[in-house]
């Protein structure tokens, strides 16, 4: 943060100018994971007990130094909305910057929802002019890492780029599953391409960018009628067309993109490790969170928990093994929960068998209720979200006591015994009784 | 509310042992993820009382560093706020606060300064869930001076340690013994009192001219038979934790499904201070039976019947028995702890035994840490 003088509306006053200051694209529904995202945002899906996966971009900003963070929200947003409140948690609290919740809203005239993702940057043009930045970095909040932006803004500056695009090595023979950038030994960037079949370099672009200021708006200001506006289509070729500076930022730390049922139920999984790859319980670079539940969690008696996470506040009286239980849970007496995702406030009932299931926050499974049973069947609505051998239950669902639910099914809202014929959802089945159709 | 808080937190007890060595005892962890304090700090931010005065002085660190923020309790608010006073050198006084009257009367100001009709007055190492305004429509209702809140304690508990009170039939308080010897009732002052302000600046103002410090023996029970004095008794969970076994079956009354159930379930919540702590983990060879864990924990190995505060280290092959294990401790491979209290920020070295034979036992080592 520095003072400066401008000349704006042509008087010359002193302005307060951050160096850099943080955009984080929070509206996308984040479709690929099916019912969890029913009715919230991706962005606000639990993560790893009782974290949100906004979480890990936020604490790396107020860790990285970036005190002004604008999110833009669209999708779902309530959530979200509560979990950032003013930004108490991250200690975003502040008297100059701090976090501002940015959704979209209506103009004079072209009001319009955020139709991609510089497109929605470029409707906030007047939120990031107000903080007078040098450079703008743009983040997206479904990935979970931690990472120094300071360290790629000193990059940035170092390389005299315009624009900075961080990138991780991946493994060459599944290169072709990302976007490619192809650098010169100076790291400066030659040419993109896009899932490409035979890939020339194996530096995926991670969807981080940092912006010089003045670079940014003239190309958001050039593309402004370009429909559905996006930084990796539209402005990143604009810039790179244009001739100016593009730099790629090598990052080898963790970084595990959480878009698909499978990559989340994974990442969750990795947590568990004897000494994680990404580590939660180190002093430096601590990741926050809004923790409305304090008291501490019961084992009781009874209860045999191993290689597990256990949010606090809950009351385990079953078993658990090689689990991520979330806040406030409640396992009942001779329940197993086996390769699971049990967010906050769910209970489980007494004697139910729970085996690879992500059950999202609030739900109510039955007495000897019995998931992930049957051998494996394609998923009947859409294969390729359903799959992994997963039971997705949404949030706030009611599983009538006793039934069994087979592999692959997704089930959301309140359901009763008469909807499982048989007492049974078979493999691949699915069960929606909310208004949302996913 | 109608009413201003005051928090008698200053004070220390030889019975604590080591424990209160490091801090007062309104700064001793308690249930887990608490503090003592939080319980009667949330109780008065449950009661919509707007502003609390904190008074410390014994070992006042790490109580001061608990409070460094109002937020928690959501006492940052523009009206009212909490405020935290320790005894000051100033123009015409430079004692430390000679007893409870006195720790009041030095902030005197304080209390004529603000323009609520009524204080109450409670200390910082009581563990209980109360809605004040309860008391005070009580207090008004019985047209009391002041009003000092009770509990009957259970046969053949000791109450030596407490103020030990007799009431008539209408709940009035005949009889007011500060710590007897032998004592002729079961009921005992809470140390929870509401009177009037102006009432508390006249009692404060005339005891200090006679050099009176304390507000039981120089207030309390000199105006008992001038003053109408009430008692209101509480009959839900209370507990004091000032001496070292209270403390440890405190702790270990959470492990009983109604406190657990009162305290972490039931309206209005304790607040605390948040300390970003990651969830508790359980690799494998853990087995954790009938205890409480907080926050940031690992374990690798048995625990049975025991509290385990927040960030507490158990290493392989360890057995932990009926022990209360304080914040941020680290336990070696092959240790084993019964029947103990574990100091906070401790290291315990592999391959070590520690147990209470009669009674608790508390273990403060000053092991270098040595992690990972």
């Amino acid at each position: 943060m520095r003072v400066a003088r401008t000349n704006k509306r042509r008087e010359v006053k002193d302005v307060i100018r951050k160096e850099m200051i943080a955009m984080l694209l929070a509206g996308g529904q984040g479709s690929r994971l099916g019912v969890l995202t029913a009715g919230v945002a991706k962005p606000a899906v639990a993560f790893g007990g009782k974290y949100r996966i906004i979480d890990f971009p936020l604490s790396n900003c107020i860790n990285s130094g970036i005190d002004t963070v604008g999110v833009l929200t669209q999708y779902q947003p309530l959530r979200l909305n509560t979990h950032i409140g003013i930004g108490i948690p991250w200690d975003l609290d502040r008297n100059n910057g701090g976090v501002t919740i940015l959704p979209p809203y209506e103009k004079s005239d072209n009001s319009e929802w955020y139709t991609g993702t510089a497109n929605a940057v470029f409707q906030n043009m007047t939120y990031m002019e107000s903080h007078h930045p040098e450079y703008v970095l743009i983040l997206s909040g479904d990935h979970i890492y931690k990472m120094d932006y300071g360290t790629m803004l000193e990059f940035h500056k170092r390389q005299k780029a315009d624009v900075t695009i961080a990138t991780m090595p991946v493994p060459m023979e599944e290169a072709g599953r990302f976007g490619i950038v192809v650098t010169d030994e100076n790291r400066r960037i030659e040419a993109f391409e896009e899932k490409p079949k035979e890939p020339r370099s194996n530096l995926a672009s991670m969807g981080i960018y940092i912006f010089t200021w003045e670079v940014l708006k003239e190309a958001l200001y050039t593309l402004r009628d370009q429909s559905g506006c996006d930084f990796g289509r539209h402005i990143i070729p604009y810039c790179h067309e244009k001739g100016l500076v593009l730099s790629a930022y090598e990052y080898n730390g963790y970084w595990k993109d959480v878009g698909t049922l499978g990559s989340y139920w994974e990442a969750n999984m990795e947590l568990v490790d004897l000494i994680p790859e990404f580590n939660l319980y180190e002093e430096y670079w601590k990741i926050y969170t809004r923790s409305d539940v304090i008291e501490p969690q019961y084992l009781a008696a009874g209860s045999v928990v191993e290689k597990s996470i256990i949010g606090e506040g809950c009351e385990i009286y079953g078993e658990v093994s090689h689990s991520v239980i979330g806040s406030g849970v409640c396992i009942g007496e001779g329940a197993v929960v086996r390769d699971s995702i049990i967010m906050k406030d769910t209970c489980i009932g007494e004697g139910a068998r729970v085996e690879k299931a992500i059950i999202a926050e609030g739900c109510s499974i039955g007495k000897n209720v019995s998931l992930g049973a049957f051998a494996e069947a394609p998923n009947c609505l859409n294969a390729s979200i359903y799959s992994f051998g997963l039971v997705t239950i949404g949030e706030d669902s009611v599983i009538p006591d006793g039934v069994a639910v087979g592999k692959n099914t997704a089930i959301s809202g309140v359901t009763a015994r008469d909807d499982y014929p048989e007492g049974i959802l078979k493999s691949g089945g699915v069960l929606i009784k909310a208004g949302d159709i996913v | 509310m109608k009413a201003i808080g005051i928090i008698l937190a200053g004070g220390n007890n030889s019975r604590m042992q080591e424990l209160s060595k490091k801090r007062a005892i309104a700064a001793m962890p308690v249930g887990g993820s608490y503090r003592s304090i939080d319980f009667v700090l949330s109780n008065m931010s449950n009661s919509r009382i707007q502003t609390v005065a904190v008074l410390t002085q014994y070992s006042a660190r790490s109580l001061n560093e608990h409070l460094s923020s109002s937020k928690w309790w959501d006492f940052g608010r523009k009206q009212g706020g909490l405020y935290v006073f320790n005894p000051t050198v100033t123009a015409d006084n430079s004692w430390w606060y000679r007893g409870t009257a006195d720790a009041m009367y030095q902030n005197i100001s304080f209390l004529k300064k603000r323009h609520e009709p009524y204080v109450i007055i409670t200390s910082g190492d009581c563990i209980y869930k109360m809605d004040y305004n309860r008391v005070l429509d009580y207090h008004i209702g019985k047209k009391a001076d002041i009003t000092v809140v009770c509990k009957d304690m259970g046969e053949g508990e000791d109450v030596s340690r407490f103020g030990v009170i007799r009431m008539n039939e209408d709940a009035k308080i005949v009889e007011f013994e500060e710590k007897p010897m032998v004592s002729q009732s079961g009921t005992i002052s809470t140390g929870i009192y509401i009177l009037r302000r102006r009432q508390l600046i006249e009692m404060l103002e005339r005891s200090a001219e006679e050099d009176r410090w304390d507000f039981v023996t120089d207030i309390l029970i000199r105006y008992k038979n001038m003053k109408r004095i009430y008692g209101y008794k509480i009959k839900e969970y209370w507990s004091n934790i000032a001496t070292a076994e209270s403390y440890f079956q405190t702790n270990i009354d959470f492990l009983k499904p109604d406190v657990r159930k009162y305290f972490f379930r039931d309206e209005p919540k304790i607040c605390s201070k948040v300390d970003d702590l990651p969830p508790a983990k359980y690799n494998a060879g853990s087995d954790v039976r009938n205890s409480l864990v907080a926050s940031g924990c690992i374990i690798n190995s048995k625990v049975e019947d025991s509290v385990l505060f927040k960030k507490v280290f158990v290493g392989k092959n360890c057995v932990i028995r009926n022990s209360v294990i304080l914040n941020d401790v680290y336990i070696g491979d092959n240790t084993h702890i019964e029947n103990c209290i574990v100091e906070s920020r401790n290291t315990l070295k592999a391959n070590t035994y520690y147990c209470g034979s009669d009674g608790i036992r508390i273990v403060s080592e000053n092991n270098e840490r040595y992690m990972l």
